[in-house]
């Protein structure tokens, strides 16, 4: 009976952490490994293939800003890849609605209501905004404040602002 | 205060703790149910006029089928709106990635139809009211990672009560 009433409480106990954390990564912050050069040098700066597993950069994502979608310019979120939800992409806003973006394909997009154009910081090995086009607002799933590991480069993500949006 | 009142305090605090967390468990589970099994939602407008009513109808909806891609053409779904982040509109699913879908853009006074191919991750989304709708006719098509749910149920008012069905009646 003893060992019944043990796995019991251990599969109750299980079960409460596992509820809380749910909802705390749901609601407040998470913490993500992030994959990828799309985002260096604020993230992953120096990609060794070799060690890839060890370098690679983890950050906290923090979810209270998904209650008002209100995002500033030069935030890093991660959102939903547009063409494959299941996808989750890491990037920075460089415009949001109103702003006009000049690009290389077309002249300039003016960014729709509730949509904003994402770009990665490693512009030559990035698939963003420049590719799929501006993304609804409800695709972002969270915006990055903190690298958390590697030790030696614990800290803030900063807000940068963006160079290639035009100015009218 | 001595040590003699603190240890009066232990069980106070210790039962302050307990119904704490006891609240804070149902909280959580409360969360995890909504975002994970099903949710209520208040239906709003003229949008979808022959299945809801115009006074709004409170509806369940379910977030199973939309995170397995159980998903199908007909079906009703919450899908968080491209124009506006906060705000999540009830819409018909009318095709999903690759299809081909056939519409009328302005339907009274312009009766051109159009043809498009939804392309792959998105769904296309139409009100039931295509006289008063914003819908894909629209915005275009909707990436798959804004549709949040499937409505299946309709609890209020009473004499709706019942299932959403994939047709229109």
């Amino acid at each position: 009976m003893g060992t019944v009433n043990f796995l019991w409480n251990l599969t109750k106990n299980y079960f409460t952490f596992g509820l809380i954390g749910l909802t705390v990564s749901d609601r407040c912050a998470s913490i993500v490994p992030v994959g990828g050069i799309s985002m260096s040098p604020t993230f992953n700066p120096d990609d060794d293939s070799s060690m890839r597993s060890l370098t690679r950069d983890f950050v906290i994502v923090e979810k209270l800003c998904l209650e008002k979608f209100k995002f500033s310019l030069g935030d890093v979120v991660v959102f939903s890849s547009p063409a494959n939800h299941k996808e989750k992409h890491i990037k920075r806003i460089t415009a949001l609605p109103g702003d006009l973006v000049s690009t290389p394909h077309y002249d300039a997009v003016l960014i729709p209501e509730g949509h904003c154009w994402v770009e990665g910081d490693n512009h030559a090995w990035s698939l963003d905004s420049r590719s799929f086009g501006p993304i609804p607002l409800g695709l972002v799933r969270g915006r990055v404040t903190h690298i958390v590991w590697p030790p030696h480069r614990v800290g803030k993500v900063e807000r940068m602002t963006p160079k290639s949006i035009a100015s009218f | 205060m001595g040590l003699g009142n603190l240890k009066q305090l232990t069980p106070f605090v210790k039962e302050a703790f307990q119904q704490t967390l006891l609240v804070a468990k149902f909280l959580c589970g409360l969360h995890v149910t909504n975002t994970y099994l099903c949710t209520f939602a208040l239906t709003q407008g003229p949008s979808m006029l022959p299945t809801f009513n115009l006074t709004g109808d409170l509806v369940l909806a379910e977030r199973l089928s939309t995170r397995f891609e159980k998903m199908q053409r007909g079906d009703v779904v919450l899908v968080r709106s491209p124009e506006n982040p906060r705000k999540i509109v009830i819409k018909r699913l009318i095709g999903v990635g690759g299809d081909t879908v056939k519409y009328v853009a302005g339907p009274g006074n312009n009766d051109k139809e159009h043809t498009i191919v939804v392309p792959d991750g998105h769904v296309w989304i139409e009100g039931d009211n295509k006289f008063n709708t914003t819908d894909s006719r629209k915005f275009g098509p909707v990436p798959y990672g804004l549709v949040q749910g499937r409505v299946f149920w309709i609890v209020w008012p009473p004499e709706d009560f019942g299932s959403v069905g994939r047709e229109v009646q």
